[in-house]
């Protein structure tokens, strides 16, 4: 079914009956051609552009729980292309791309919005540093401007900008960058996969991998064993948990992120912005809600909530930049677990195990990543070659010292 | 999360920093033939364990002394807390 203007007009003048499930409930075949584990929004996408961009079919997403249960639907939903090096920034500006074209290729309204998004500058060090990566940017055909303090004021009027400690001076602004209803891409990708014949199976564990003289012939499940020609990981924060099952050990912590939802507020907060010094990042819903998020806890967990300690700091930081917020009351809070990877970045890569690929390791900026990951992950499985604004993303990078470092931290994922 | 250390008592885990998996402590030597990879090993690749997992906790803003910190990272329950010195010399370093 095509959704339209029209289709909503005409369902509403005759009861709302006409409307099916957006995707079917098929029980999983013996075989498939492509079975990605993990029915995130970076497995739903893969599988999607696998059958629409690379024209292959026996596809099936083995999902453990429900669509959009995992980071998909947890996450503060900004998309943004900022990032300094040559590892990443052409593969996220590819992403921002396909973000800008998406609801209408997927024929879903994902709330796809551009509000812009603002990094403050506190000193003279972070301009240099906001400069360069600007710079960066725009090389790699990005949009990036950076704005004066009075530029700054104009828009966002209730800034503290005179902080005796964090004084703003500047930001660094990319305008095509935004949010995007998350659940919506889960749901987007879903519905398209399966018009393209994808089979999308919930409620299925991956609990085991057949592998035998060094080939993966399929997947054990809680619905029975699932032969495969090729298989793909994409489970985000459970990647070490399922590739242990393989016998493989990753360069990957899991640690959980949490992220904040304020009372509904009336328009407030145009665009996106994240404080500079601290950790924070905050954004309004069209529902009103601010949304906000800082820093990871820090320690190992796959508890899906996180502690007392990092909720103070976050509102600390929102209390820095945004004064006014003080008596807005926080309503919702959760946790998901990310994939911290030992640099900072993403591996999508073949394994030693052949028939078995990988993506993981989106630490807490894989939404933006979706539709890109998906697409270069399919381009992956399906020609075995990596797609040429994915090529860094190798497991052996850290062996040959070739790590994609945007912060320059070393192998602590809690300070990515 | 409080953390009951072994000479102060409970403290609440935001006066430390973590490290991560408490198997850092086995560095590598790096003379043996192999010590590239092992090293490679211990930089690089972890465990990253669903369940109990020791871990390092340096307490910063306390006696900066270091733990061994053993940890359910599912239910974030803390079973066991000592001195990474005594564990260090009990396991041969
Ligand atoms: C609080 C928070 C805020 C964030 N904010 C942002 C942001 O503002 N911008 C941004 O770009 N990114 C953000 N992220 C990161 C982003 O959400 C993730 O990197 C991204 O969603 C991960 O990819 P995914 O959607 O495929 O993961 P998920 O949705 O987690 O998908 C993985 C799926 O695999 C399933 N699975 C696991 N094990 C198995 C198994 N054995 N068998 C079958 N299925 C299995 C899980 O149930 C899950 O549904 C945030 C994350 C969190 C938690």
């Amino acid at each position: 079914m095509k959704y339209s203007g029209f289709r909503v007009i005409k369902e509403a003048l005759t009861g709302h009956r006409g409307w099916g499930p957006a995707w079917r409930s098929p029980d999983p075949n013996s075989e498939y051609d492509y079975v990605i584990i993990g029915g995130g929004g970076h497995g739903l996408a893969t599988a999607y552009y696998l059958a629409k961009e690379f024209k292959q079919s026996k596809i099936a997403v083995l999902e453990k729980g429900w669509i959009g249960g995992g980071n998909v639907g947890r996450n503060t939903t900004i998309i943004r292309s900022n990032y300094l090096l040559d590892g990443n920034e052409p593969f996220y500006e590819f992403s921002l791309k396909l973000w800008e074209g998406l609801e209408k290729e997927l024929n879903y309204n994902a709330m796809v919005s551009q509000r812009g998004i603002l990094n403050l500058i506190h000193s003279d060090a972070q301009r240099d540093a906001f400069v360069r990566r600007g710079n960066a940017m725009l090389l790699n055909a990005a949009d990036a401007d950076l704005l004066t303090t009075e530029q700054i004021k104009k828009r966002y009027p209730f800034l503290n900008t005179d902080n005796a400690r964090f004084p703003i001076k500047g930001g660094l602004a990319q305008h095509r960058g935004g949010t995007v209803r998350h659940d919506a891409v889960a749901w987007g990708y879903a519905r398209a996969a399966d018009s393209c014949g994808v089979d999308i199976i919930q409620n299925c564990e991956v609990t085991g991998f057949k592998i035998e003289n060094g080939t993966c012939l399929g997947v054990e499940t809680t619905k029975g064993f699932i032969k495969a020609k090729t298989v793909g990981a994409c489970v985000a924060g459970s990647s070490s948990r399922l590739m242990q099952l393989a016998g493989m050990r990753l360069p990957i912590e899991s640690h959980v992120l949490q992220a904040f939802v304020s009372e509904g507020l009336k328009p407030l907060l145009p665009g996106v912005i994240t404080f500079g010094a601290g950790h924070f990042y905050c954004s309004q819903s069209d529902k009103g809600g601010l949304v906000f998020g800082g820093d990871i806890d820090g320690y190992n967990s796959y508890a899906q909530r996180g502690n007392l300690p990092v909720v103070e700091d976050v509102c600390e930081g929102g209390m820095a930049i945004f004064p006014m917020l003080g008596r807005v009351r926080l309503l919702r809070m959760w946790g998901g677990i990310m994939d911290m990877s030992m640099d900072g970045s993403p591996i999508i890569d073949k394994t030693d195990i052949s028939g078995l690929y990988f993506n993981g390791g989106w630490c807490y900026g894989g939404f933006k990543a979706t539709p890109a990951s998906g697409w270069v992950y399919a381009h992956l499985l399906a020609t075995k070659e990596p797609h040429k604004t994915a090529r860094a993303f190798r497991f052996d990078r850290f062996s040959k010292g070739l790590m994609i470092d945007e912060k320059g931290m070393g192998n602590q994922p809690n300070l990515h | 999360m409080i953390i009951n250390h072994p000479l102060l008592g409970p403290r609440d885990s935001s006066e430390f920093v973590y490290l991560g998996d408490a198997n850092l402590i086995n560095r590598p030597n790096w003379q043996e033939d192999g010590a590239l990879e092992q090293f490679v090993d211990y930089g690089y690749l972890r465990d990253n364990i669903a369940g109990v997992h020791r871990e390092l906790w340096f307490h910063e803003y306390g006696d900066r002394s270091w733990l061994v910190v053993t940890r359910d990272t599912v239910s974030h329950e803390i079973t066991e807390v000592r001195l990474a010195s005594d564990v260090a010399i009990k396991e041969g370093r």
